[in-house]
């Protein structure tokens, strides 16, 4: 499995549809999410279709998912859909997904089916002019951390896990039967010209702002995080030293009590004097890190694309000034 | 009842049962109908989600079937139906008789309820190009779920060389008091997208121009290379169909002639200082946030090698 399983084949219609269930169900930052079925080809991953899920709703306290997913596998078998589930999708909000929610669920899925994965569709950067959807696995080495359920600093210190090598990403390709491309065709005969073609819109402050509220939120967070290992490390340390002195004293009493003859002191137990400090779950800051890299990429990216319209634009005034 | 309301078809003659057997005032009222039905119709508004999904269908059908049927889903409003999803229904059809699995049917329309409760049974769809008697069969058992179920044809074996999609209403048809019968009266056909279902769309066109019918998902600066290339394009059909009137090749048309007025007037007219100090502005913007942003991602890496030391 290792370096196989490299390109995701995503057929029109499950594009198609994760666009809808976004339009109809998710407004404002609420997700949407739901499940991708296909098969597993040599080395590729065919999505051929997928189902949403219900929002869970406070009244719908008996809805039971589980037993949701079941019958709808179940339905679909009957009119021969793939139903081997090889993953699910979720919409984001500018590009902030990597959570410890989307890590359980995607380490689940992906303990189960080796080939699993996530697909990410931003529904904001897609309004904006261009299918914004990637697809994410967790890497080996994180799926061994998960396991194991163990966060300390030494742990992952000896995986040498970076915030780069949490997620990576699986290149998309979109395939479409002859049968879709008569479709296509006849559609783009019947249908109306786009009005506004978005990607060339040149107002992008308000994006740009709420990209760098988040980036600004993260690295908060991230601060936060650092002080917290920080003072750990302080605090370990003094304990050191205070142990030491602890023992030094320890020697000097039993050397003075020895000359004076008397029974040294019993060897208390150490340990359970200096418990060390709690040592802080790494786990939250890497999250954190791999969060504020992925929203400084996108920004990035905006930036690069906003540098270019805004090139266009002065060639056009060139010509008319 | 609420056929009155798809009444307005075009192009076939509804009749209406509920009118008297006298020949003249019906001849009035039909010259009647014919004027109403001319000026418009009730539209079908589909999502290409829904074509998409009974293509799938289609190809996925079990061997010896010849068509496919299933269930549109949508809403409905006093003058157009919209149909935004659909699934298929299994189902067996022979020389005389068919059979179609209602209640897994009944199934799939609950477990979609659950997703988008807004969405209701408005008809059904069949891949083939002809109505059949069968068709009249199944399309009464949808009227009994939903008022006027609307029954849309996909042409999937290509007849005409086009993938042809109808959609059609059904109508009482016959001398009422005797033998009744179901006349499909054809329905116009309007697609309609979501904006970001648009772009979708889009990308999907042209993964049908590569030759290979694959494609990648493109890079930004990519995107908007070829946006720009686009708009190149189409600047340039422009100038040559300029040439063409200039040089008395082609007529002019006015309208296109305003169109091109605003065209021209819609690049603002700035002073060359003004639009200088706001593109640098801008510029001085974006690059100040590029330079943020590396400068977060080196920090961060940086405080990953001070844990790992």
């Amino acid at each position: 499995f290792e370096n196989g399983k490299t390109q995701l084949f995503n057929s029109r219609g499950v594009v198609l549809k994760i666009i809808k269930h976004y339009q109809e169900e998710g407004q404002g930052s609420e997700v949407v999410q739901g499940v991708l079925l296909g098969l597993v080809v040599e080395d590729r991953l065919e999505i051929t279709n997928c189902f949403p899920f219900p929002q869970h709703t406070e009244d719908d306290v008996d809805f039971d998912e589980v037993q949701y997913q079941m019958e709808m596998m179940r339905s679909l078998r009957h009119v021969n859909i793939d139903h081997l589930h090889v993953g699910w999708y979720q919409s984001t909000y500018y590009g902030s997904f990597v959570s410890r929610a989307l890590l359980d669920s995607q380490f689940s899925y992906q303990h189960a089916i080796e080939e699993s994965v996530v697909l990410i569709y931003d529904p904001i950067k897609t309004a904006q002019g261009s299918l914004c959807l990637k697809a994410y696995r967790l890497t080996p080495k994180l799926m061994e951390i998960c396991k194991e359920k163990d966060f300390s600093p030494e742990a992952l210190k000896k995986a040498c896990i970076g915030y780069e090598h949490m997620l990576e990403e699986v290149p998309i390709v979109i395939k479409n039967s002859h049968l879709i491309n008569v479709l296509l065709l006849d559609l783009q005969e019947k249908s109306t010209v786009a009005d506004k073609p978005e990607l060339l819109n040149l107002s992008s402050s308000n994006h740009l702002e709420k990209s760098l509220q988040l980036l600004m939120d993260r690295v908060d967070g991230m601060s936060q995080e650092i002080v917290k290992y920080n003072t750990y490390c302080r605090n370990l340390t003094k304990q050191q030293q205070q142990k030491q002195q602890y023992l030094q004293r320890r020697q000097q009493e039993n050397t003075q009590r020895q000359s004076r003859g008397e029974p040294p002191l019993p060897e208390e137990d150490i340990n359970k004097m200096f418990k060390p400090p709690q040592a802080p779950p790494r786990m939250d800051t890497l999250l954190i890190a791999g969060q504020v890299n992925n929203y400084c990429q996108n920004i990035k990216a905006f930036t690069s694309q906003n540098l270019g319209k805004l090139f266009m634009a002065e060639a056009l005034q060139g010509h008319s000034s | 009842m609420n056929q009155c309301d798809w009444q307005g078809a075009t192009a076939r003659i509804p009749w209406r049962p509920a009118l008297s057997f006298s020949s003249s005032p019906f001849v009035t009222i039909l010259h009647f109908l014919y004027k109403i039905m001319a000026v418009h119709g009730p539209f079908v508004k589909i999502h290409p989600v829904v074509l998409a999904s009974i293509v799938d269908s289609y190809e996925r059908r079990n061997e010896g079937a010849s068509r496919v049927i299933g269930t549109l889903l949508g809403t409905a409003d006093k003058h157009s139906v919209e149909v935004t999803n659909c699934f298929s229904v299994p189902h067996n059809e022979s020389e005389d008789e068919v059979a179609v699995d209602m209640e897994f049917a009944k199934n799939m329309y609950e477990l979609h309820k659950k997703v988008s409760p807004s969405e209701v049974i408005i008809g059904w769809y069949a891949t083939g190009y002809d109505i059949t008697e069968h068709s009249v069969l199944i399309h009464e058992y949808y009227s009994r779920e939903a008022p006027n179920p609307i029954h849309m044809t996909v042409d999937t074996a290509l007849q005409s060389n086009k993938m042809n999609i109808r959609a059609y209403v059904s109508s009482q048809m016959g001398v009422p008091g005797k033998t009744v019968g179901v006349m499909f009266t054809p329905l116009t056909i309007k697609y309609i997208y979501y904006d970001t279902e648009r772009i979708g769309v889009d990308l999907l066109q042209r993964t049908r121009a590569s030759p290979s019918r694959t494609n990648g998902l493109t890079t930004d600066l990519a995107q908007v290379a070829s946006a720009a290339g686009h708009v190149q394009e189409m600047l340039s059909t422009m100038l040559s169909y300029i040439e063409d009137v200039l040089s008395g090749k082609v007529m002019a048309d006015n309208s296109v002639g305003r169109y091109l007025m605003d065209l021209v007037n819609k690049v603002p007219k700035i002073t060359a200082e003004d639009f200088e100090s706001m593109l640098n502005s801008n510029i001085n913007d974006l690059l100040m946030v590029t330079y943020l942003a590396n400068l977060t991602q080196a920090q961060i890496a940086l405080n990953e090698k001070l844990v790992v030391l």
